[in-house]
């Protein structure tokens, strides 16, 4: 398993906001999290990033608990939602590229920045450029190439595309499933929006109240065999909406 | 769909332009549609020109746009060249605001009851009692269920879900005819999203006002409008019946239909927009 989490239990103060989450996810696969505000889902991202501590249960990254030493902060990387305020407003992107490499003692900059540019098509002219010279989907794949310069196994997805336009949306969503088959990545997505994450994930989690209240397979959430009264009232909305739009 | 014989909002050839330091960037490019009171979608992508449109309806852009329309009435007013007087007298009044965040929209150091209270007074005068009485029918009207707490809550004490709400019972106070709602729902989950316009959507039909819903989010805006107009580079390139919405004619529309993810279509990619230059001038039809 890429990644195995136990029993995640995440306190602040007096508030729960994780209570008994466990999931795995094996290497090269997908997995979402979906719920609304406050059901603790961006929580558990954020325990699997390392930025903040659990109170309890244990997490194994690679087989291994998880250290926040610097080979585990290479291995996994993580883009959020809003692009605009995820990257460095006064760096270039070519610097912006460079700080991961600089951090993790990675030589050979050049190429590798000029690797990562193509890997998520955007034009090599847009290296000296600052973020807000580009559109809000040229700039989530800067957020998306800075997160590949240290070669991660892991992505760490925080509603990556609520931030972008539909036309945009279905651009960024077609890269990241492109680059998780050619690089072998795993990846955990968090949204709210259930078609999004059907599209990316092979398994979901729905969360309410800190807690997992289903965990069902793609084919199962689409010919909706969910069992739990959230899920379902999740799937009703998207279907609704669906409905009146299918072309 | 019946068009309204007394049109409430007519707009001809509406253009809003900027200037900037390489020449003037047209946001909205000749314009024209006419409502009663009914509910308009009108629905873009980024930089479409549909917030600067709904802005213009109450002149709230900034005075360096430069907005000129061959007709620009609201609640039989025109626009275009009325007095800063005459337009402030319709704003609140006659024609409400409804914004994406309230976290960003309601004033911080007043309490539910100050914000909607004064509001209230402005419009219909009366004592703090009256007031008072006031907001807590505007809050059950707009189902909050504990309106004793909420009263008294400040804006950082309330969920997204109910900060709507309370930007709803606050534009509703002064019983304006018509609501512009931009984005009112896009910070807020998918359930409370539906809950919010649901609300909406009952508040516009039973006092009968005519609502614009503004939104990037098509399913969302014809689930909720009878009509939709579908902007693309500061034109209207298809308007249409939103149950007609699934027939759009328009290669952008169906384009922007097409490449939403789907519940009921699995796919390992999705389609995605070519967009043609023609659909700058309103071409391609």
């Amino acid at each position: 398993m890429m990644i195995s989490l136990k029993e995640l239990e995440v306190d602040f103060g007096p508030v729960k906001a994780v209570r008994g989450v466990s999931f795995d996810v094996p290497e090269g696969a997908s997995f979402g999290l979906v719920g609304e505000s406050g059901s603790g889902k961006t929580t558990v991202l954020r325990v699997l990033g390392g930025a903040i501590k659990p109170t309890r249960g244990t997490i194994d990254i690679a087989g291994r608990p998880l250290t926040p030493d610097k080979a585990f902060y290479r291995s996994l990387q993580m883009v959020f939602q809003d692009p605009y305020g995820s990257l460095h407003p006064r760096q270039t992107i070519d610097r912006i590229l460079s700080e991961p490499l600089l951090v993790h003692g990675i030589d050979d900059h050049e190429k590798r920045i000029a690797r990562a540019l193509d890997e998520v098509a955007l034009p090599s002219m847009m290296r000296f450029r600052y973020p807000h010279q580009l559109s809000g989907g040229q700039r989530q794949r800067v957020a998306i190439a800075r997160a590949l310069m240290v070669e991660p196994r892991i992505m760490l997805l925080d509603e990556p595309t609520s931030a972008l336009d539909v036309s945009v949306q279905a651009e960024i969503l077609n890269l990241l499933q492109d680059l998780r088959k050619r690089r072998n990545l795993t990846y955990v997505l968090v949204s709210h929006n259930l078609p999004v994450v059907a599209h990316l994930c092979d398994r979901l989690a729905v969360m309410q109240q800190g807690q997992i209240v289903e965990i069902l397979d793609n084919d199962a959430l689409r010919a909706r065999r969910a069992t739990h009264p959230h899920t379902r009232q999740l799937i009703e909305l998207s279907l609704d909406l669906e409905e009146a739009t299918t072309v | 769909m019946s068009q309204p014989e007394k049109a409430f909002v007519e707009v001809e050839n509406l253009r809003v332009s900027f200037p900037g330091p390489t020449g003037p960037t047209e946001a909205v490019r000749g314009v024209s549609f006419k409502m009663g009171r009914e509910r308009l979608g009108i629905v873009g992508e980024s930089g479409s020109g549909k917030s600067v449109t709904g802005r213009s309806l109450m002149r709230l852009l900034t005075p360096r746009a430069q907005v000129t329309a061959d007709k620009l009435m609201v609640a039989g007013h025109d626009i275009s060249r009325a007095s800063e007087a005459e337009v402030r007298a319709l704003r609140g009044r006659k024609i409400g605001l409804i914004l994406q965040d309230p976290k960003f929209s309601l004033n911080p150091v007043k309490t539910v009851g100050q914000l909607i209270g004064e509001t209230w007074r402005v419009h219909h005068g009366g004592n703090a009692k009256d007031a008072r009485a006031a907001v807590m029918e505007l809050l059950a009207q707009v189902q909050i269920r504990d309106p004793n707490r909420v009263v008294d809550a400040y804006p950082h004490e309330l969920s997204g879900g109910m900060g709507q709400r309370i930007m709803i019972a606050l534009m509703l106070a002064p019983g304006p005819e018509l609501l512009i709602a931009d984005e009112p729902t896009s910070a807020l989950d998918a359930s409370v999203q539906t809950e919010v316009l649901r609300l909406l959507d009952n508040l516009v039909t039973s006092r009968g006002m005519g609502l614009i819903l503004i939104s990037h989010d098509l399913p969302l805006v014809s689930r909720f409008c009878d009509r939709v107009l579908v902007m693309y580079a500061g034109r209207v390139v298809e308007q249409l019946a939103a149950r007609d919405l699934a027939n759009a004619k328009h290669p952008y529309t169906r384009g922007l239909l097409n490449c939403l993810p789907r519940l009921t279509r699995k796919t390992d990619r999705l389609p995605v927009l070519t967009r043609d230059p023609a659909w700058i001038d309103g071409g391609a039809a």
